[in-house]
């Protein structure tokens, strides 16, 4: 086929994203680095050295955290599960796993509201059979943060493994029992090093997506903010641009260099090289 | 052994009930005749079904965002669809480059890209709102559509193809009659899994919408901020139920693998 041919093809979508994301995200980095017609870093300046500023940071770096080791240590062996299945369990398991990832971010918040709020579901069960003889303050704390954010994101992570870990090959795991080896020992020797690399996959996408989520915070954090938050918050409600431009850029590095590292971690550790 | 699976059994039954637990209560919810949320609810009554078709924002939102979710989906696919023929048939310099930029729009956080459209699309290009949130729900989907029609093109002969050109079909030709066709029921998965997307999108829209234009998801969250009766609750029944249909649709098409596969 002729190049001008292919070339047609490409170009209206490269356009599109010029002008409506290439040129907004680049303008919005560089813009960081100007102010009042002059080269400053001052931004960036007034982020490091700001308490409250590094306390957000701090919260969603905690948030993301506890969010990734959780899904993965729950994800684990429920992906493990139902990647043993047969064909038809798993697919009505696998099915009911991508419903709640298909709900809208809104509603499955929602829902933690009425089950976290202070005359929620929780506390009206725990005040009922007489655990607690007060309720308990989660919503609105880092707490139901993260709660909603495992919530949003095990069915990721869960997809993910059983993606990858039916297609490890069942004779291995036979070979090792011939040989020798315990359930157990076949378990942590053949399954979780082979799932390694969707485990990583699935660890950046939790924990990516934890860090920018927005909706969850929003709803579940009260005043608690996050980065995300905060960024709104500048953008819209205290029309600080060059700071919510600031923040921006913050976070498409951070998002980028997890990405980059956690990649490099999954070529290493890939047992297949 | 049988005790350990047993044990993996009960634990994955715990996993899904924390999953499905909440959409369970939150449609229980929906029927509390009070006007505080309760579960269990003390009664049932359709009320706040009603009154979703009461508050006129909710019935506007809804409407702005099927508009802009089907005509974004438009726009995707004409510039989609040709993009993710020309990556996945030949092979050419730039290739990787140009893959990575039609995937990035899912790499950068929404939040960061919405908040860089509000500044460039809607200030400094000084798009109509509705327009500015027609294009950003068109980036959002763009690579959902490319990476659901490439992988189709990917299980697609493309002997077939040079078949029909051999015999003298021009190459629109072709593609209109031989290749379209053959990946009829991806496409309709494309748009179908882009929809939900941008139907759902809060990131984007957040700040792409203003005065006098909002979508349902944002609409949603001004509400639960100043008013905390079931009305939300039934809504998100009816959205759950949206959802389900379009899923039982994408499962027939392509079946669900394309959800398991990063």
């Amino acid at each position: 086929m002729r190049k001008t041919g292919l070339y047609l093809l490409l170009l209206p979508g490269v356009l599109f994203l010029t002008l409506f994301m290439v040129i907004p995200i680049v303008m919005t980095i560089a813009s960081t680095f100007y102010q009042d017609g002059s080269f400053t870093i001052q931004g960036y300046l007034q982020f490091l050295t700001d308490a409250y500023f590094l306390k957000i940071m701090l919260t969603t770096l905690q948030v993301s955290l506890v969010t990734t080791i959780a899904c993965v240590l729950i994800g684990f062996p429920a992906a493990y599960y139902i990647s043993k299945l047969g064909p038809r369990k798993k697919g009505i398991l696998l099915a009911l796993a991508i419903f709640p990832l298909l709900t809208s971010s809104v509603v499955r918040s929602f829902s933690w509201m009425i089950i976290l709020g202070k005359k929620g579901l929780l506390n009206s069960s725990l005040l009922a059979i007489g655990l607690i003889d007060k309720p308990l303050e989660i919503l609105y704390t880092p707490t139901a943060m993260m709660i909603g954010l495992i919530h949003l994101f095990l069915p990721l992570i869960i997809i993910t493994l059983v993606g990858v870990m039916e297609n490890i090959d069942p004779d291995l795991l036979k070979a090792a029992e011939s040989l020798g080896a315990s359930k157990l020992t076949a378990f942590w020797k053949v399954i979780v090093p082979l799932s390694v690399p969707g485990l990583i996959i699935g660890s950046i996408l939790v924990f990516v997506g934890s860090l920018t989520a927005y909706t969850t915070p929003a709803l579940l954090g009260g005043k608690q903010r996050v980065i995300s938050t905060f960024l709104y918050q500048n953008a819209i409600t205290l029309n600080d641009w060059h700071l919510a431009s600031v923040i921006a850029t913050i976070m498409i590095v951070i998002t980028f260099v997890v990405i980059y590292f956690m990649n490099k971690l999954a070529t290493k550790l890939n047992p297949k090289g | 052994m049988q005790e350990k699976n047993r044990g993996l059994a009960l634990f994955t039954s715990l996993v899904f009930l924390f999953l499905l637990g909440p959409l369970i209560i939150i449609s229980f919810t929906s029927f509390e005749p009070g006007s505080v949320l309760k579960f269990p609810p003390e009664g049932f009554s359709w009320r706040w079904y009603e009154n979703i078709f009461e508050v006129e924002m909710f019935m506007t939102t809804f409407k702005t965002s099927m508009l802009v979710s089907l005509l974004g989906n438009l726009l995707a696919l004409l510039l989609g669809i040709p993009a993710a023929y020309a990556l996945s048939r030949f092979d050419f310099r730039g290739k990787g480059i140009l893959n990575g930029i039609f995937i990035s729009p899912v790499l950068i956080p929404g939040i960061v890209m919405g908040f860089a459209m509000l500044k460039y699309v809607i200030v400094v290009y000084d798009l109509p709102i509705y327009a500015g949130l027609l294009v950003g729900h068109t980036v959002l989907m763009l690579p959902f559509i490319i990476r659901v029609i490439a992988s189709s093109l990917s299980n697609f002969d493309f002997a077939i193809e040079e078949a029909a050109l051999s015999l003298g079909a021009g190459r629109l030709e072709t593609f209109f009659k031989v290749v379209l066709p053959n990946i009829r029921s991806g496409i309709i998965a494309a748009i179908l899994i882009a929809f939900l997307e941008s139907f759902n999108n809060v990131d984007i829209s957040v700040f792409m919408t203003g005065p006098g234009v909002s979508t349902l998801p944002i609409q949603m969250l001004t509400y639960v901020e100043n008013n905390f009766d079931p009305t939300i609750a039934a809504i998100s029944v009816l959205l759950m139920i949206f959802t389900a249909i379009l899923m039982f649709i994408i499962e027939r098409l392509m079946g669900l693998s394309y959800f398991t596969k990063r």
